[in-house]
């Protein structure tokens, strides 16, 4: 699953390494509070779990044997941001420790593996467990969903970022086709290990299960004369998930991501894709490698083209995960007023 | 997976490349892969330079050449993509051994295996001449968000402790008859990586109830103070600027 160096270009490692240091930068900010009460030393050892799990070998059915990747499980353990969080530093060892994925393929790597797949097993964990019976139990069925989903989510993911930076035009639809065929299949050894492994942690301590926090059985105390009462357990801090300023800023991040990318492809670039489509691409080739130095300069400055699309990348990226945070704190600021 | 897991890769030797401070060694690679990523495909002068620079990297580190060759197998899968490429890429279309290929297919699957191999070899060297716990004190150094390394430390410091505590619970499963081989066997496996996760948690929560009983006020210290002199600057990156040097070159001139 590990994207290697080379398999993007260079603005677009850039550009999903920024998407990964403004997702770690935001998570740190949730679970600030968080960490700040039970301390770095337990998402550090919910990161070494999740390392060392991903070296399990599960039997998953028909003589095959699957590997978790964990988002989905991490965040119904552990909750979003701090899921984030123990994904990345997994993904920051392996690439910097065991040499497992490219130096600059780690934002790509932490985007899709750190951030997609927790983000998207998270949300239809918690849907589900909207729709499904009111207790601790229905985070085994719901998380299993959000782990089958999340792991054909990232391959789409992947299929996207290689319509902008892939270093070779394969014809998206095979490529989308192939790839989300292919993760299904990985999705569905990720969901039936996600339950298994959900349902004996539901099994033993219940209460550590992240997502099924505010589903806490109430405790009953009977005193001596056979009088019971029933007590709220201790709501945990920030067991209330800041879902809906995360799903608008979300929502916020992808309709401006839409509107820029508009703008972007009425740039060159998009007349070059389009070349590239339609077969054109030969011919561009062979005039971008002519004799004469100048001959790269009178093609439409190809070097040129590419330095402002980087850039126009770039800043693209930087303005919309900016837009995204502001809209999310206001729509948190505005959720917090009319609680108040 | 046995306590060698702390360790992660380092090769235990004393050179000139285990010398160098680790953020030194991090923006250096950093840089030369950066460089190698946006070198043009067709530049294959470029990548003879760079697979020559990075040899002599291998040995300047006095890795042995074999552990090297070793871990180059995590590319595999991204090896058997590559070798997909030249079948299902569009475009003008060549005959090799009476196959039809796509020309630029050919060459994105030289594109992907050329510099995926430079990245994993520059990887490999990283974290062959760098212990963690200086790779830790090297990424502090770079600045990285004081929570971010403290959660890294925990992890690279427990590593071991949680892989020992799965490969024991592995011993006592296979000893019951639970060999982990058939679908029947899920739910002893799935039940045990359910109990590592409990121990994992309760440990993270004695491991912090003993910092704060200790005086820890939600900031670690420093583990290092020393920073890298101007000369262990420039020395480490002297590797990256050549190829950044060759890079612009090969862009520019097109070659």
């Amino acid at each position: 699953m590990h994207v290697p160096d080379g398999f993007f270009d260079a603005p677009t490692s850039i550009a999903t390494g920024l998407i990964a240091a403004g997702a770690v930068g935001f998570s740190l900010q949730r679970a600030n509070r968080e960490i700040r009460e039970t301390g770095p030393a337990l998402a550090g050892l919910t990161a070494a779990f999740v390392f060392a799990v991903q070296m399990v070998n599960f039997p998953v059915g028909a003589g095959t044997s699957g590997h978790l990747l964990g988002g989905a499980l991490a965040a119904a353990l552990v909750g979003p941001w701090t899921a984030v969080l123990v994904m990345s530093t997994v993904l920051l060892v392996q690439g910097l420790l065991f040499a497992d994925g490219g130096l600059t393929a780690l934002g790509t790597n932490i985007t899709l593996m750190g951030l997609v797949t927790v983000v998207v097993g998270y949300f239809i964990t918690r849907a589900l467990l909207k729709l499904l019976p009111k207790r601790v139990g229905s985070v085994v069925p719901a998380a299993t969903v959000g782990a089958l989903v999340s792991v054909p989510t990232a391959a789409l993911a992947f299929t996207g970022l290689y319509a902008i930076g892939g270093a070779v035009d394969i014809p998206l639809a095979k490529l989308a086709t192939a790839m989300v065929g292919w993760h299904i299949l990985v999705g569905i050894g990720e969901a039936v290990i996600t339950a298994a492994v959900l349902s004996a942690v539901v099994a033993t301590r219940p209460d550590l299960v992240y997502a099924a926090r505010h589903l806490q059985p109430d405790l009953v105390l009977v005193d001596a004369d056979g009088n019971s009462s029933s007590v709220a357990p201790d709501r945990p801090i920030a067991a209330r998930p800041a879902g809906r300023s995360l799903g608008v800023g979300i929502a916020a991040t992808f309709v401006i991501a839409g509107v820029v990318s508009l703008f972007a492809s009425a740039h060159p670039d998009g007349l070059e894709f389009v070349g590239a489509k339609l077969g054109f691409e030969g011919a561009a080739k062979s005039s971008a490698v002519a004799d004469s130095p100048l001959a790269n300069y009178g093609v439409s400055g190809i070097g040129n083209s590419q330095v402002s699309g980087a850039l126009a990348g770039i800043i693209g990226v930087l303005v919309t995960i900016a837009l995204g945070l502001l809209v999310a704190k206001l729509a948190s600021l505005r959720s917090a007023r009319a609680r108040s | 997976m046995s306590g060698s897991a702390g360790d992660g890769l380092l090769v235990p030797v004393d050179s000139r490349v285990h010398r160098l401070p680790a953020q030194v060694k991090i923006v250096a690679l950093f840089v030369f892969v950066l460089a190698v990523v946006a070198t043009p495909s067709t530049a294959f002068w470029a990548f003879a330079l760079y697979a020559g620079m990075l040899a002599g990297c291998v040995v300047l580190a006095r890795l042995p050449a074999l552990v090297v060759l070793k871990r180059l197998a995590v590319e595999t899968p991204f090896v058997v993509f590559a070798l997909l490429l030249p079948f299902v890429a569009t475009g003008p279309r060549v005959e090799v051994l009476g196959l039809s290929l796509s020309e630029s297919g050919v060459l994105g699957s030289w594109n992907v295996l050329a510099k995926g191999t430079l990245g994993v070899v520059a990887a490999i060297v990283l974290s062959a001449s760098t212990a963690p716990r200086e790779l830790l004190a090297g990424l502090e150094r770079l600045k990285l968000p004081s929570t971010l390394i403290a959660i890294l430390s925990f992890m690279v410091r427990y590593l071991s402790v949680v892989s020992d505590d799965l490969h024991r619970m592995r011993i006592a499963r296979e000893s019951r008859g639970y060999q982990g081989g058939r679908a029947g066997h899920l739910k002893a496996v799935a039940g045990g990586v359910g109990a590592l996760f409990v121990r994992s948690f309760e440990r993270g929560e004695r491991v912090h109830l003993a910092m704060q009983s200790r005086g820890y006020n939600g900031r670690m210290p420093l583990l290092s103070e020393t920073g890298a002199a101007q000369a262990q600057w420039l020395e480490g990156l002297a590797l990256s600027l050549t190829a950044v040097v060759i890079a612009v070159t090969a862009r520019v001139a097109g070659l």
